[in-house]
């Protein structure tokens, strides 16, 4: 297959569209939790309640069909290949815990890929919302459209004082985890983030990598969340990380013009660097090819180099992670050759733009 | 002992999964272990160190521990008739078992709650439309006289007269609705 049907296929729209803040913030997730009524959450529940919900879930598609956001595709996770289990954790479709822990897990996918339903993972059902740039609002109108229409099929399990109940008591209430992935290459120069992260933690949101818990953040990207599900309503969490999200947006901004002015030839020649490493490796690790990826998509928003496309971060950075690297080859790859087959396709990608020009 | 993934290098981590009664041994060296750590660190590992904070959290409540007294006392253990899980289950697991054990808990929850929500225990978000107009009111009426107290604070005293006028036409919907329900 040539790389760019690949890419075509591979790229979720959240990786391709630009949205608002886009040149800092990379997408907006929504996410609510959600439980039938009457049956025993996930880490109780028997086979036969399993297969049950699936296939009450079936039945809801089949008979109301939510197209609003494109047709729903149900992929059984012990039908999908590993392979392919892990690009859709790649892309942020499904969580590590559906993939590797969840024996009766299931999704639901629309086309573009900007909604997704986990059925049986730790909840029964996980709507997952998924935009490119600052779009909280929008993807939790999305995630309270899809609530509804699953709402006016199930019972689910809800009481006046705890809000919908969810398995883990830090989820109860709202269910609702909202998050913000964002590049601050700004924040890591200039050394503020360390100071930053803290003053984070204190509003009551969570700061981590890429990757979600427990993840590093690769190529200076982060993903700031809330921590709260209780006693507060969608509305707030919302605005709440909104407002401290668009703090981060012009600190961020603030931080990449103090560099320009303090040490511009600097920053251009890092630019220019990790673009050359990029345009001429052979060989190259995740964490390298993320760290040049970065810097690549900052000279890009500060006008170093101009003729690349913004989202070539956000495209790169999941096309170049293990399980994309991977499917494109065809079959499994030891770590080495993955590093050799990370660097043919970061080269060929950065060649197709330049044969653009 | 050879890395099992790369072949190459000499294996320095060697680990034993068990999985449903399976056993998959394991051999990496630090390179391949740090590329495959990525997944296997946010697979099993977390879910331990939160239940292990959690039961930390609940060991160490006072109201929590008293309760637990009072239950040893009249020699019965919590148990919730949805799932049979019990309240010290739930406090080694982490996780409820079925929708029911909010119920069956609720006397034990509120410290728990607010310790995880930063002082909140009790729901102000979404309601199901199933769940009927009287409790959405209500919430309505609820939210926006927080709201009429944090203007009169702030001393916005136009905007807080619009929102008194408002919950007065709620609270008229509220009344004549729970007389139509009877």
């Amino acid at each position: 297959m040539s790389l760019e049907r690949f890419i075509n296929q591979a790229v979720s729209s959240w990786m391709s569209e630009e949205g608002p803040d886009s040149d800092i913030v990379l997408s907006s997730r929504i996410r609510l939790a959600r439980n039938f009524e009457n049956f025993k959450f996930p880490t109780l529940f028997s086979h036969e309640e399993a297969q049950a919900i699936i296939k009450k879930m079936e039945d809801i598609m089949q008979e109301s069909n939510f197209t609003k956001y494109g047709q729903m595709e149900l992929l059984k996770i012990d039908e999908i290949q590993p392979l392919q289990k892990r690009v859709l954790v790649e892309k942020h479709l499904i969580s590590p815990n559906l993939a590797e822990e969840s024996p009766y897990g299931a999704v639901l996918l629309t086309e573009n890929e900007e909604v997704s339903i986990m059925i049986n993972e730790e909840d029964h059902i996980r709507i997952q919302c998924l935009f490119p740039g600052l779009q909280l609002t929008e993807a939790l109108e999305a995630a309270n459209e899809v609530d509804d229409w699953l709402e006016s099929h199930i019972h689910f399990g809800y009481d006046e004082k705890h809000g919908y109940l969810t398995s883990c008591p830090t989820n109860v209430g709202t269910g609702l985890r909202a998050s913000v992935m964002m590049h601050l290459p700004g924040l890591i120069l200039t050394q503020q983030i360390n100071r930053i992260i803290p003053a984070i933690n204190q509003l009551g949101l969570v700061v981590r990598g890429i990757y979600g818990e427990g993840s590093e953040a690769l190529g200076n990207i982060f993903q700031i969340s809330n921590q709260i599900t209780l006693g507060k309503s969608e509305e707030d969490i919302c605005r709440d990380l909104n407002g401290v999200v668009s703090q981060l947006i012009s600190q961020e901004r603030s931080a990449r013009e103090a560099l320009r002015k303090t040490s511009n030839i600097q920053l251009e020649d890092r630019v220019f660097r990790s673009y050359g490493v990029l345009s001429n490796c052979r060989i190259i690790e995740t964490k390298e090819a993320a760290k040049c990826l970065s810097d690549v998509r900052l000279g890009i928003d500060m006008g170093y180099i101009d003729h690349l496309p913004k989202n070539i971060l956000n495209e790169l950075m999941i096309l170049t992670q293990p399980g994309f690297l991977q499917q494109y080859a065809g079959g499994h790859l030891r770590a080495n050759e993955r590093d050799i087959r990370r660097a043919a396709l970061i080269r060929e990608r950065l060649k197709m733009e330049q044969d653009k020009m | 002992m050879i890395c099992q993934e790369c072949n190459q290098r000499p294996a320095a981590l060697h680990f034993t999964k068990i999985i449903n009664g399976e056993k998959t041994e394991v051999n990496l060296c630090e390179k391949c272990a740090q590329e495959k750590g990525e997944m296997f660190m946010f697979t099993g590992g977390n879910g331990f160190t939160f239940n292990n904070l959690l039961a930390g959290l609940l060991n160490i409540d006072p109201s929590v521990q008293k309760q637990n007294q009072n239950t040893f006392h009249q020699e019965e253990v919590l148990q919730c008739s949805g799932c049979s899980m019990t309240f010290p289950q739930f406090i080694k697991v982490g996780r409820f078992g079925c929708a029911h054990c909010y119920e069956t808990f609720k006397e034990q929850l509120p410290p728990v709650l607010r310790r995880l929500h930063s002082g909140n225990w009790s729901h102000s978000g979404k309601i199901p439309k199933r769940i009927g107009g009287g409790i959405h009111l209500k919430k309505q009426v609820e939210n926006l006289k927080s709201e009429l107290k944090e203007l009169i604070q702030q001393e916005e005293f136009e905007k807080a007269a619009q929102i008194r006028d408002e919950i007065r036409t709620l609270e008229k919907g509220l009344s004549g609705s729970s007389k139509g329900g009877e």
